[in-house]
């Protein structure tokens, strides 16, 4: 079959692959008719998760139909059309009896380098490294999706593929973001970033109950794409300083909830930009933290961080004093999908959430190293490009 | 390579200002676990003790192993706690050898605690999509390899 392999740093390329196969008793394969890029994969595509290996296949946000199951697969079967969390979970350890999906105990077939890393085992997770169980991705014509019963959620009649496609991952990390940051109504929530995740929180934030939402950017379309289709207020951090426009939008106080979308690659202004940048390259520093700096600088003192940006390993100048003066809750996870995507799909199909205009560039497998060239350097306005394997 | 130079020069400084600490007794050097070949590997199973050990028969594949094995139930609803570690113990340069040989018994321990938690809390052990392969050999893949072939049985536990 076809798939989009990454081949080394900042090299993509489209090869025929094995097929995939069933492997264990619970698994589907399923036939992928939409997957999309996430901002994640630039961490991989960009070498800052160094557990690649060439022909790896990428990609880890999709649905698609059913085409064959394992024999104790009991809540599907081939024909179904689907929603794959990017997430893989047991469904049965403590963690995912507890709703916390991405800390799996049993989805991951290669604990010992998030072990050793993290000091903990964390869930396996499509077309994200070796570190992450060395699953395939979703940009492919077919994928193997363990434990499908609680992996894949069959999508409600009568609802697009490109508004079912964000339900895999941008929008219950956006929705989680949200959730577990505590937002209630009468909050004023500040997200950082306004990629999918990004506007993903801050409509989550909005239909939670938040009072004002206010999402920081520099791209002016992506910010103009975000007052228009979420409705919330928005910052441009290129030409303000973002901590000041916050306090003079809060009564001085902050925010109550930030939300951190941006992960390891943080961009920003100034001499904090040249520092981190050059830590970054000589390894010295493995992540960015700009967006989590800013955001503990900026929330209310007894306030809540969320970080739902990925990151790997060892930040610098993190403002623990900051953090634990301000009487600061600081939260993060990747996502714990399973737990948001049912009730995403009611308001997905209610029309409460139309996240299909994500997907600014909709193109053929075969255009998934331009797609990702687009996305990377955010040219034509992308914001998702989205393949479609048998287009 | 500008790159790497900087990087190499900043580590070697790094770790000769370490070195020059140490060597002035003003650094306390690492403790290494004076338990470290004895020590009880353990794992929590999210079942009740009585579905762990039915009639006080342990699980597989924990059962083939030739270890100590204790259990307790877990605080609040967390289920088992299972404990093992090799009957036979091994120290210093004997458990190193055991390592590189790939036949270190704490390891196959680690594996078989995995295991079994899995098959009793899931029926299954997954199986990784590496078994069919998409990648082709690369000298950094080389290096990945070696830490991968590791990474199941290693880490925390």
């Amino acid at each position: 079959m076809k798939a989009l392999c990454w081949q080394g740093v900042n090299e993509l390329s489209v090869e025929q692959v094995p097929d995939p196969a069933i492997l264990n008793a619970q698994d589907a394969i399923v036939k992928v008719t939409a997957s999309t890029t996430c901002g994640s994969d630039l961490h991989l595509l960009g070498g800052y998760i160094p557990a690649m290996r060439a022909g790896d296949v990428i990609g880890h946000e999709f649905i698609g139909e059913i085409v064959d199951v394992g024999p104790e697969v009991s809540r599907h079967r081939p024909g179904d059309r689907v929603v794959v969390c990017s997430i893989i979970g047991c469904g049965r350890c403590w963690s995912c009896r507890h709703d916390q999906w991405s800390l799996c105990e049993n989805s991951n077939p290669s604990p010992g380098i998030t072990d050793l890393m993290w000091g903990g085992t964390t869930a396996g997770i499509f077309g994200y490294s070796h570190a992450m169980g060395g699953f395939r991705g979703s940009h492919a014509e077919y994928i193997r999706v363990p434990f499908v019963d609680y992996n894949a959620f069959t999508v409600p009649e009568g609802v697009s593929d490109l508004d079912v496609l964000f339900a895999s991952d941008a929008a219950p990390t956006g929705w989680m973001g949200a959730e577990l940051g505590g937002v209630k109504p009468g909050d004023v929530v500040a997200v950082w970033g306004c990629g999918g995740v990004g506007q993903m929180a801050a409509r989550a934030a909005m239909l939670l109950g938040a009072d004002r939402v206010i999402a920081i950017d520099r791209y002016p379309e992506r910010l103009a794409m975000t007052a228009r289709h979420v409705g919330c207020e928005v910052i441009d951090y290129t030409s303000t300083d973002v901590t000041a426009e916050l306090r003079e939008r809060t009564g001085g106080r902050g925010p109550d909830v930030c939300v951190e979308a941006v992960g390891m690659e943080a961009d920003s202004t100034g001499i904090q930009r040249v520092y981190d940048g050059i830590k970054q390259q000589l390894r010295l520093e493995q992540d960015r933290p700009i967006a989590v700096r800013e955001a503990i600088r900026a929330c209310r003192t007894g306030g809540s961080v969320f970080v739902l940006g990925v990151f790997a390993g060892f930040v610098d100048k993190f403002p623990l004093g900051a953090l634990m003066n301000k009487g600061l809750t600081l939260r993060g996870a990747q996502q714990h999908g399973q737990r948001f995507i049912p009730k995403l799909l009611d308001r997905i199909a209610k029309g409460d959430l139309k996240p299909s205009y994500l997907a600014t560039h909709v193109m053929t497998l075969d255009e998934g190293p331009k797609g990702y060239e687009m996305f990377k350097h955010k040219k034509d306005g992308c914001v998702r490009a989205v393949f479609r394997p048998w287009a | 390579m500008k790159r790497l130079v900087a990087g190499a020069a900043a580590l070697a400084a790094g770790l000769g200002v370490a070195r020059w600490a140490a060597s002035r007794g003003r650094m306390p050097g690492a403790v290494k676990d004076p338990l470290e070949s004895s020590r009880w590997l353990g794992i929590t199973i999210n079942r009740p003790p009585d579905e762990v050990a039915p009639g006080g028969r342990l699980p597989e594949p924990l059962s083939r192993m030739d270890a100590e094995v204790r259990m307790n139930r877990a605080p609040g609803d967390r289920g088992t706690e299972v404990y093992a570690r090799p009957r036979a113990q091994r120290a210093g340069a004997d458990a190193v050898l055991a390592r590189l040989r790939g036949e270190d018994p704490r390891t196959e321990i680690r594996t078989a605690l995995r295991e079994t938690k899995s098959l009793l809390e899931t029926g299954d052990v997954l199986r990784s999509d590496e078994e069919i392969g998409t990648t082709r050999p690369t000298m950094p893949g080389k290096v990945l390899d070696m830490a991968l072939g590791r990474a199941a049985e290693g880490g925390r536990l």
